[in-house]
């Protein structure tokens, strides 16, 4: 399912180089596309079904593909560079090597860039730069998604922990909570690590 | 003192060695900490190790070769101070194509220039009645899966650029494929073509051992400048990594290194499939026939581990082949020079070394493979995309 509709942009009808985006991820690829389309890279189309994408890829024939670098799909594109019938051979980004920290730091945000020859490196550069720095801003999301979602797994622990304690020692919710804060105060962890020893060892006695 | 060492693989069979010498301990007691990664493209692989990222990384050995030579992709010079292993591969065909092939055989259903010419029959009876072309899938456009595939059907008059498709799938796609009908055809390395033929979509049609005898497949790859700085860790590393494959050569040790190996985070299939594997037993039919070969993967037998610069060669040569470069003799020395059995017996000494084998390459078709004269093997065959 693509997250956004294709559009072709008609080949010379503006400047604006015809950027493919290959993410299986429709909010990177969102994030990603917006920010291209804000810095007025207009032409830029988004492919999430890896089925047939050398196909697709040739149809719309672009002049800079991103791929996210989590795609298993990355090898099908490196197969681009071996294809003699395709007129105009892309090739991976910064062959010439003049900018090792460039691809340090797209690799370091987990994208690579494949950029058809012949298109000027200073007209790459703000793509890549951009591409680079929404890669990391979704990555600093997902983390702060993923912290959100385990401090919200631990509440649900305590919670069924603090349950326990009130059940089996006859305490009231509040002392339950101190218990637990204590205990794991002594014993230098987190109140969820001993949350869930609590409900481990009432499944093991069950 | 431990060093810390981030080492990329694909899970494949083959990253047995690396994948062992970390699980069994061996690169501990080597006073290595090493961390494994897996990663879900040889792209990635290569590139992480080029820059730094990875300290080292099961890689395709023609990936390695094309990295020092700067084909494709950024130059890094690379070293391989370890072969992960010999042969390993597979190909397998839906069942429709493995039903025309045996139709048309004319010989033994394991003799490679058999099924080759049958293949080219039925190639040509499908351009009669102008069906579409046949489709091979391979790992990647520098992978021995794709030279094996070309050297095979050439062989048979099968024009691999003219008369078939070759497409890179990445290895988890390659079942899915074949059940799907994107391909005909796949060669790749294990465990994917047992699952194949497990879910019933495909063939075992051939083992790459019936090809060539001896395939250089994946090797243990660090950047040369790294190695030139940290020879006492390639050391290490190296000794570790022969440890663990003389580990799975044990025949009594190969159910605990098949457990190793399914781990969710390292190859993650099933145990039995991979110890078939390593036992070189594999289902080569839906309905159960089985073959047995001493030649399917080698590990650490008959010398596997130790790397052999002809084996560059060969690789080079059928880049030349093929058209990835044009025929150079400093290329040619780049290339052998990536093999590096110096470093192996730098760490092994007399220990490392096995009896020595009787064939270097041991192709089915062609004379024997002269690391010297790369211009006598292009020329011996027809079919081929030489850039002059």
């Amino acid at each position: 399912m693509d997250a956004l509709p294709e559009r072709e942009s008609p080949m010379g009808a503006d400047q604006s180089p015809k950027i493919v985006i290959v993410d299986e991820s429709p909010i990177r690829a969102a994030i990603l596309e917006e920010g291209l389309r804000e810095a007025g890279f207009t032409g830029v189309v988004h492919i999430s079904e890896m089925q047939s994408l050398l196909a697709r890829i040739y149809a719309l024939d672009p002049d800079v593909i991103l791929i996210d670098l989590e795609n298993p799909s990355r090898d099908i594109l490196e197969q681009m560079f071996q294809v003699s019938r395709a007129v105009r051979r892309p090739i991976a980004m910064f062959v010439d090597q003049s900018d090792a920290a460039s691809i340090q730091a797209s690799v370091d945000a987990g994208v690579s860039a494949y950029i058809v020859d012949g298109l000027k490196k200073e007209r790459v550069k703000p793509i890549l730069d951009l591409c680079i720095s929404r890669f990391n801003a979704f990555a600093k999301l997902q983390g702060e998604l993923d912290r959100a979602k385990s401090a919200l797994e631990d509440r649900k622990v305590i919670d069924r922990a603090k349950g326990i304690l009130m059940k089996l020692k006859g305490l009231t919710e509040d002392e339950a909570y101190v218990l637990l804060r204590s205990t794991a105060m002594r014993e230098k962890k987190k109140i969820g690590e001993i949350a869930q020893s609590i409900l481990t060892a009432s499944e093991l006695l069950k | 003192m431990t060093h810390p060492l981030h080492i990329g693989f694909i899970p494949l069979v083959d990253a047995a060695a690396l994948i062992v010498a970390v699980d069994k301990g061996f690169t501990a007691a080597e006073g290595l900490d090493v961390t494994l990664v897996r990663e879900v493209s040889w792209s990635n692989v290569r590139d992480k190790l080029n820059i730094g990222l990875f300290d080292a990384a099961h890689l395709l050995a023609p990936v390695a070769i094309a990295s020092s030579l700067g084909l494709g992709h950024v130059k890094v010079p690379i070293a391989a101070p370890f072969n992960l292993g010999l042969n390993g591969n597979a190909i397998t065909v839906s069942p429709a194509l493995h039903a025309a092939i045996m139709a048309e055989l004319d010989g033994d259903r394991y003799d490679p220039m058999a099924t080759a010419l049958a293949l080219s029959r039925v190639v040509a009876t499908r351009r009669k009645s102008g069906a579409e072309p046949l489709t091979f899938g391979m790992t990647f456009p520098f992978s021995t899966h794709n030279y094996q595939l070309r050297f095979w059907m050439a062989a048979g008059g099968v024009d691999p650029d003219e008369d078939v498709r070759l497409v890179v799938l990445p290895p988890p796609y390659m079942v899915d494929s074949l059940a799907n009908g994107h391909v005909d055809a796949f060669c790749v390395g294990a465990p994917w073509n047992s699952v194949a033929v497990d879910s019933g979509v495909g063939q075992i049609l051939h083992f790459v051992s019936d090809i060539l005898v001896r395939a250089a497949e994946k090797v243990l790859a660090v950047r040369q400048s790294w190695s030139d700085k940290n020879p006492q860790v390639v050391a290490a590393l190296v000794r570790a990594a022969f440890r663990a494959a003389e580990f799975i050569e044990q025949p009594q040790n190969r159910a605990e290194a098949a457990r190793m190996l399914a781990e969710p985070d390292r190859i993650g299939v099933d145990a039995g499939v991979i110890q078939r594997t390593l036992d070189g037993r594999l289902k080569i039919s839906p309905d159960g026939t089985m073959r047995e070969s001493s030649r399917y993967l080698l590990v650490a037998r008959q010398d596997a581990a130790r790397p052999d610069p002809v084996q560059a060669a060969w690789l080079y040569a059928q880049m030349v082949r093929w058209g990835q470069t044009s025929f150079s003799p400093e290329a040619l020395q780049t290339a052998k020079a990536v093999f590096r059995p110096d470093l192996y017996d730098a760490a092994l000494g007399q220990e490392g070394k096995g009896a020595d084998a009787a064939e270097t390459i041991g192709a089915f078709a062609g004379p024997p493979f002269d690391a010297n004269d790369i211009g006598a093997h292009l020329a011996a065959f027809a079919i081929g995309r030489r850039i002059s």
